[in-house]
């Protein structure tokens, strides 16, 4: 199962190189001064990262969710902030791909993939997030376009996306009466909050986008009314596989600098990795991690051949791999001792910047809601 | 770097050498490098000749971008990454009898490898990171007869076949000289020239579909000459000295210029 292909290895080698090069110098600064790296993500999109798994017609990748699992892993084992940005703008790409017709693909895909153009997806309100089907944002069909009023919550890469993928109320019968629409960035009576000031993630932005009146052409419209829940949920499967690479990518970068701290550490008249108690727990984080990467790549497989238990594998890989992305990164910063705590190190970024994996795309908690009612359903 | 007229064939030599960011290592017995000591990676110093031919090849897509590797059955790896670097085919020779090789036989194989291309441009590195020899190049040129426009800081090829010429730059110690040479030449690219692309996705899919030519001695019709330069003995280089630190005491200038002056460094 864990076998590469040539391919692979040198798609790997080329993602690790972009990262070392092109982000690793500068990913403590972007983190501080909260600089999302717009050019840095053109460039990532000139080499195929903006449509990882979307068809080569518009500009994608044409890869499978196996590939992208190892993109995302490669990307965040440098930065888990923009891994993870690139993983959402992935999503939406998908979404416009898979559910978007002819035309719509024609006009959109093309700057998306190529990441001259960002996206966004704005599905959690301020009064609704885990409870997705409760929104409340409403679209309302004048003739030939719908007017939006609502607000959206958390929306990462909001003010810098040119293309947001809008989860509305076009009526009120629960799940069946969200749809889907796609509004540019210049759309009248759209704006944004303040950039939130959180925990980690700093380097990309994170707001509110408000809709006032905002009138788009019905033509914006993904897939019919009322299908919105369901293009929203098939995009969060993937998107849960790959924020599970994510954090699977950023446990891997603390558990090597472990490695490496302990082997160098002296005390009590030795390398600290003498001490059993601190090699069993590399032996825990190493564990924990082979999981997880296994978890995802069932994940992935099943997503690249429409499995019926996709859903169910995608919600226990996101949180095995989320859960272990953070726990692996906390010890990590323990493993280093005060220095684990000095950003200087690192650390404190991975457990930053993983923390937050636990509660989006889908807390944890959903995850076993999910997992839990498809084992006690049959 | 623009081109006129009819397309130019390029054909860019790479080498596959031990990763620069790792530890290399030699083997004890042959004095011959250890391959399987550190990751194989096209020589840095190639990509950017390639990178050179890859700027001609996007200012005109008629250019044809060949690379050509001698080396052991590892170096398709590298052939393989210039492929999905964007070089249209490569040229791979292969031949046991050619383990050992020194300079002047590489530059013969390669020479004779070069007279069926009928290229008009044969890029390469100034030197290799591995054995920095930096004579194949001259010694291909004296093989086919071609001028050899060696250590371009930048360069610019306008032209094809019969009107072409080759243009750049090149450090000298007391100025830069400014090169000039028509076509066909071989060039030579310091590090200073653009630093090499990555390949993207499709470029590493689509190299599989590419051409790559396998040729042997036997194919080539070269001699198999033994070595005339052989390793006759080695030693590790020796463990650095931990320097000497000189606090300030308000004559730190003074005895750091006097260190200097006793050890004739200045
Ligand atoms: C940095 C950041 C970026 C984000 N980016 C985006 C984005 O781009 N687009 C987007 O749409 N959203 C985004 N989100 C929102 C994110 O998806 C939500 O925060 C998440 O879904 C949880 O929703 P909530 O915050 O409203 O918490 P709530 O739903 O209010 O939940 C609060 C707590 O209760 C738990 N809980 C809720 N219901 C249950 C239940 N039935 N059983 C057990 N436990 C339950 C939750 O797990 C959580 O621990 C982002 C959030 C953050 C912090």
């Amino acid at each position: 199962m864990n076998e590469q292909t040539a391919e692979q290895l040198a798609m790997v080698e080329m993602v690790r190189d972009f990262a070392a090069t092109a982000m690793a110098p500068h990913t403590a600064a972007w983190d501080e001064e909260k600089h999302f790296p717009v050019d840095v993500l053109a460039q990532a999109g000139s080499l195929g990262m903006g449509g990882i798994y979307v068809g080569e017609e518009y500009g994608g990748s044409g890869l499978s969710r196996v590939d992208a699992l190892l993109i995302f892993e490669e990307l965040a084992a440098v930065d888990p902030t923009i891994a993870a940005y690139i993983s959402i703008h992935n999503m939406v790409a998908w979404m416009i791909d898979a559910f978007g017709n002819q035309e719509q693909r024609a006009a959109w895909l093309p700057g998306i993939t190529a990441m001259t153009e960002l996206s966004s997806y704005c599905l959690s309100e301020p009064g609704v997030g885990s409870d997705a089907a409760a929104i409340t944002t409403r679209a309302v069909r004048d003739g030939d376009h719908y007017v939006i009023n609502g607000t959206k919550q958390f929306i990462s890469g909001a003010g810098s996306s040119a293309w947001y993928l809008v989860m509305v109320r076009t009526a009120d019968k629960g799940a069946r009466g969200i749809t889907a629409v796609v509004v540019p960035a210049e759309a009248q009576g759209l704006s944004f909050g303040a950039n939130e000031k959180k925990m980690g993630w700093r380097a990309q932005p994170t707001r509110q986008v408000v809709f006032q009146d905002v009138r788009i052409p019905v033509g914006n419209r993904l897939g019919e009314e009322g299908d919105g829940f369901g293009i929203a949920m098939k995009g969060l499967n993937g998107g849960r596989v790959n924020i599970g690479a994510c954090s699977l990518g950023g446990g891997r970068a603390a558990l090597e600098k472990s490695i490496a701290y302990l082997k160098e550490r002296q005390a009590f008249g030795g390398p600290l990795i003498e001490k059993q108690h601190l090699l069993f727990e590399i032996a825990q984080m190493a564990t924990d991690l082979e999981l997880s990467r296994t978890m995802l790549i069932r994940a992935a497989q099943a997503l690249d051949s429409g499995a019926p238990d996709t859903v169910k594998l995608c919600a226990m890989a996101k949180l095995v791999a989320t859960d272990a992305g953070f726990q692996v990164a906390n010890q990590a910063l323990q493993l280093h001792g005060g220095y684990g705590y000095l950003s200087e190190y690192g650390l404190e970024k991975l457990v930053r910047d993983l923390r937050v994996h636990q509660i989006l795309e889908g807390s944890n908690e959903i995850m076993r809601l999910i997992i839990g009612r498809l084992a006690v359903e049959r | 770097m623009i081109m006129k007229g009819q397309s130019m064939k390029i054909v860019v030599l790479i080498k596959q050498v031990p990763d620069t960011a790792e530890e290399r290592t030699l083997v004890p017995a042959t004095g011959w490098l250890d391959r399987d000591a550190a990751d194989n990676v096209v020589d840095e110093i190639n990509e950017r000749a390639l990178e050179v031919a890859l700027r001609v090849k996007d200012a005109d897509k008629s250019t044809e971008v060949v690379v050509l590797a001698m080396g052991p059955d590892e170096a398709t790896k590298a052939i393989r990454k210039a492929l999905s670097m964007g070089a249209d085919s490569g040229i791979h020779v292969l031949d046991g009898g050619l383990a050992g090789s020194d300079a002047a036989r590489t530059a013969a194989v390669l020479a004779a490898a070069l007279r069926g291309t009928s290229a008009d441009v044969i890029l390469a590195g100034n030197e290799s990171t591995d054995g920095r020899g930096g004579v194949v190049p001259a010694m291909i040129a004296e093989h086919l007869g071609l001028p050899l426009v060696g250590g371009l800081n930048a360069v610019e090829l306008v032209g094809a076949a019969g009107s072409g010429k080759v243009s750049g730059e090149r450090s000298g110690d007391s100025g830069s000289l400014q090169v000039t040479a028509a076509l066909p030449a071989v060039v030579t690219v310091t590090e200073r020239t653009a630093e090499a692309r990555f390949p993207n996705f499709k470029g590493i899919l689509t190299a599989k579909r590419k051409p790559v030519a396998t040729l042997t001695l036997a194919d080539l019709d070269v001699a198999v000459t033994v070595a005339h330069a052989v390793v006759v003995s080695h030693s590790e280089r020796p463990a650095r000295e931990a320097g000497r630190k000189i606090e300030d005491d308000g004559t730190a200038g003074t005895q750091l210029a006097s260190y200097l002056f006793e050890n004739r460094l200045v």
